[in-house]
């Protein structure tokens, strides 16, 4: 039943992610790739949408994963999943226990998994690069060296820093989508 | 009811013009709830953004809940946080039905591969800016590197291992770790 697994499969990524929209990154992608929703390519293509349109990240890829397997109500399904442990955990917190962040074993916590989700971010961007730039999934499969590719991520990086030398603050990421999207055509067609 | 219509239709403003997650829309949220309607205090909203952030989900719906809750009780909640996802889930549910057609057309799927680069690039940097805030002593440095280092050799080596882990196994490191400090300091 897709999505009755739609629904499930959201409802963990909503209970067990932290950091927000880019701290889920990491599980959903594990998740999309292990139940074969999407490829990779598909995967980071979706993620582009969700990340230039507006609304939570989160929301996006739910409803687009949710879509793409079971139409309108596996949408549905996956965006009820990621929204109800953020609602009931929060329900409880403003209703209970607003002073949840003082607890000591909650600090504790929380000082062991802050610094997990930053490596969860940097490791995933890890693995996405290997992929996207050298072609390498695993270390059995071989590697193809895309130049294209590594020379756009080049551009990229420069015109991030550049940008964010001349405004003072970093680009938002509909600017460099925009930008990758116009290198993209140039150095591909 | 006049508040419940106010939270729904701000927080359906909210979802329908932020771009990039959740921490674009706290400027917008402080804006609107604690400069104009001055519905929270400053420090309650700061309150608010720190459980946002340390609780699992996305911030949006978080501050959604809390904020609607804390404004109008449980009805606020449920109102501001369909009012956050309204927007989000028409949009998309849209663009999903012709999303395939439209990779397929012939300039857009050379522009989707310099796109796709710009994904790993806009995660490198998200994952960063994280770093960079994290409080800067042994555990977060032991953590992050063993993390980075296990994570990327596992999928290197093709060994599923979920993230779900990594988070409860660090969480109890943190845990372990000041229970010792307490023990230590009683003796």
């Amino acid at each position: 039943m897709i999505y009755l697994r739609l629904f499930l499969v959201f409802l963990q990524i909503g209970a067990f992610t932290f950091g927000g929209g880019y701290g889920m990154i990491p599980l959903i992608r594990e998740s999309v790739l292990r139940y074969g929703w999407l490829t990779e390519g598909d995967f980071i293509s979706v993620l582009a949408v969700a990340e230039s349109t507006p609304g939570p990240i989160a929301i996006n890829m739910a409803t687009f994963v949710g879509a793409s397997q079971g139409g309108i109500l596996g949408s549905l399904a996956a965006t009820l999943g990621v929204v109800l442990p953020s609602f009931v955990l929060i329900l409880l917190i403003a209703a209970l226990i607003r002073n949840l962040l003082k607890y000591k074993g909650v600090q504790a916590f929380l000082s062991g998994v802050r610094p997990c989700v930053a490596a969860l971010i940097l490791a995933t961007a890890l693995t996405m690069g290997l992929r996207t730039l050298i072609g390498v999934t695993t270390l059995r499969g071989g590697f193809f060296v895309d130049p294209k590719a590594i020379a756009i991520f080049a551009l990229l990086l420069l015109g991030g820093f550049a940008l964010k030398k001349w405004r003072k603050k970093s680009p938002s990421p509909i600017v460099m989508i925009l930008l990758s999207a116009g290198l993209g055509i140039l150095f591909y067609s | 009811m006049k508040t419940l219509r106010t939270l729904f239709l701000s927080f359906l403003k909210i979802g329908a013009f932020t771009f990039g997650g959740g921490y674009a829309m706290l400027a917008l949220l402080e804006n609107e709830f604690v400069s104009k309607k001055a519905w929270l205090d400053k420090e309650e909203f700061l309150d608010m953004v720190a459980i946002a952030e340390s609780t699992p989900g996305p911030v949006a719906i978080n501050s959604a809940t809390y904020i609607g809750y804390r404004t109008a009780g449980f009805w606020g909640s449920l109102v501001s946080t369909l009012g956050v996802c309204i927007p989000s889930f028409v949009i998309i549910y849209g663009i999903s039905l012709f999303f395939d057609a439209f990779l397929r057309l012939t300039y857009v799927s050379y522009a989707f591969r310099g796109i796709q680069v710009c994904v790993v690039y806009l995660i490198a940097s998200a994952g960063v800016k994280v770093l960079k805030n994290l409080e800067r002593n042994w555990l977060s440095r032991c953590i992050v590197l063993a993390v980075v280092l296990v994570m990327t050799a596992f999928s290197l080596f093709a060994v599923r291992f979920s993230s779900v882990f990594y988070i409860l196994i660090c969480g109890a490191i943190g845990l372990a770790l000041s229970l010792c400090r307490k023990g230590v300091e009683r003796e």
